[in-house]
């Protein structure tokens, strides 16, 4: 696979499939996991750090999950493509730094991503569309079994995997659900749950996780305990946390509808007018607009727009698949005047 | 000492600033410190907390938190506070005394329960096994007294499926 065979490739978050699709984007999980002896990334040497990849690289070949995967060496890629890695959510912007010893596996899929050398010698991810947490999570538990017996893992009977940083210590583990709550938004009752979510240990980030703004009513909540609980435990108390929240959501669209109505309708129908007319439209614009007029999908008031294509327009107007696209490099007003152009193109199209 | 930012009133707060690897000492007076750390809390990253909360730490000898090093990738407790991570798995086995309380303080607790890898040691641990199914079936009672019984019947055969594995890991073991 070439990194732009995945540009005719759905992202798996994107897809709209799978349980609560219409307020869950994706379900993600993700473990820290360390070679035994080896020291961590940022304190290994250059020789040290080119036998992990070979290390990995070799235990990864070996595995059936992972037949169908490809290997990059993140020195080898542009900036455009380490960009749009990242707007795939299949690597961390951490990751497109000093990328001199860093790779990245891959399945064709896009539901599993390996980064290698990145906070910590491995961080596996495994994503899905939709609220799938515990299929997420028993899929990852194979493969880090099969490479657990591959690899020797840096562990200690009562600290669990180690890793650089003692926030991931224990279990290494850490679950996310991406959610879009528009309606909670609007209503103001955000904060709240927000607050109400931070203080049960949890954490709220952006679309891009570390340390991303919230934007396009898109939240993404994780754990924050690594430690002291069972990683099936863990991923259950998410579970009970998105449930309420999913809730919520679904409530306070309801109330909107049922109170709002006109005013909800107004907002929909004058974000997709602006973007089936815009000329110049920046990405932040974009995803908000997308969000309201997802929403309007969601509640029945757009009926010729189909939730794939705005789910396909919110990854392919992202800069770097934009430029990708093109198949050029792009200045910031360039890219909002091309935006402007295929999100056009797109919606007319599938409106006719 | 007065403070750095008015140079009026006694510097009461000592800050240390490190930005690029430029460190930065300041000081400061209780009202500009608390115009700063509202500017501050902005980029104040993880691992200066981390670096902040390792230091509460401190063990009665001083000299011994400087020059004990790791002896496997030569990291000392020193640099972890410096740079917010350890150097290698090693690391916690010889800063176990201080790491053991600040993991304590991170997560709450010191005790892994989950899952361990199947190479290296393979000491078999029924008991971690247990507390993870034990965590679940409070989760399943919970379930059940909320009357979500579709939630209910996912968790039992999750259990049952853990305790499945358990009796077949003792056979192995």
């Amino acid at each position: 696979m070439q990194i732009n065979d995945l540009l005719n490739h759905t992202s798996e978050w994107l897809k709209g499939t799978g349980p609560n699709s219409d307020i869950v984007i994706s379900s993600r999980v993700r473990l820290a996991r360390n070679l035994n002896k080896y020291p961590f990334p940022h304190w290994a040497s250059k020789i040290q750090l080119e036998e992990i990849i070979a290390k990995v690289a070799d235990a990864t070949a070996k595995i059936d999950m992972l037949k169908r995967s490809t290997f990059f060496r993140l020195a080898d890629l542009d900036p455009i493509d380490k960009q749009f890695l990242v707007e795939r959510h299949l690597m961390s912007i951490e990751h497109t730094q000093k990328t001199e010893h860093k790779a990245l596996l891959i399945d064709d899929e896009e539901i599993i991503a390996v980064m290698i050398n990145e906070e910590d010698h491995l961080r596996i991810q495994l994503m899905q569309s939709g609220f799938n947490l515990f299929e997420s999570w028993e899929i990852i538990n194979r493969l880090d079994d099969s490479l657990s017996g591959l690899l020797d893992y840096a562990y200690l009977d009562d600290f669990g995997y180690l890793t650089a940083c003692p926030t991931n210590t224990g279990t290494g583990m850490r679950g996310s659900v991406m959610l879009h709550l528009p309606a909670l938004v609007m209503s103001r009752q955000i904060e709240r749950v927000l607050a109400a979510i931070a203080k049960l240990s949890f954490t709220t980030r952006g679309l891009y996780g570390e340390g991303t703004q919230a934007s396009g009513n898109f939240f993404q909540i994780s754990n924050q305990v690594s430690l002291g609980h069972g990683e099936s435990e863990i991923i259950e108390n998410i579970n009970g946390l998105i449930r309420q929240i999913i809730e919520q959501e679904t409530q306070a669209r309801q109330i909107l509808l049922s109170k709002n109505k006109e005013v909800l309708e107004d907002r929909v129908n004058r974000s997709l007018g602006i973007l089936k007319s815009a000329r110049i439209i920046t990405s932040q614009e974009t995803i908000e607009l997308l969000s309201m007029v997802r929403l309007g999908c969601d509640l029945g008031m757009i009926k010729d727009i189909d939730r794939r294509t705005i789910n396909e327009l919110f990854i392919i107007t992202q800069p770097a698949h934009l430029q990708k696209l093109e198949n050029k490099k792009l200045s910031s007003d360039e890219r909002d005047l091309k935006r402007a152009e295929l999100i056009r193109r797109k919606l007319n199209l599938s409106a006719l | 000492m007065l403070c750095d930012i008015c140079k009026k009133n006694q510097a009461t707060v000592h800050l240390t600033e490190i930005i690029d690897e430029q460190m930065n000492e300041l000081h400061l007076c209780e009202d500009c410190a608390r115009h700063k750390s509202a500017a501050m809390e902005q980029q104040f990253g993880l691992s200066e907390l981390l670096a902040g909360m390792a230091d509460f730490e401190k063990p009665n000898k001083e000299e011994e938190n400087v020059t004990v090093k790791c002896p496997n990738c030569n990291l000392s407790y020193a640099d972890f506070k410096k740079i917010g991570r350890l150097g290698c798995g090693e690391c916690y086995n010889t800063f176990r005394k201080y790491l053991a309380p600040l993991l304590k303080r991170i997560h709450g607790s010191n005790q892994h329960v989950g899952k361990s890898p199947l190479k290296g040691k393979t000491i078999s641990r029924p008991g971690r096994k247990k507390a993870d199914s034990e965590g679940l079936k409070e989760q399943l009672q919970k379930a059940i007294q909320r009357e979500d019984f579709e939630e209910a019947a996912r968790l039992r055969d999750l259990i049952k499926k853990i305790s499945t594995e358990q009796s077949n890991g003792s056979k192995e073991g």
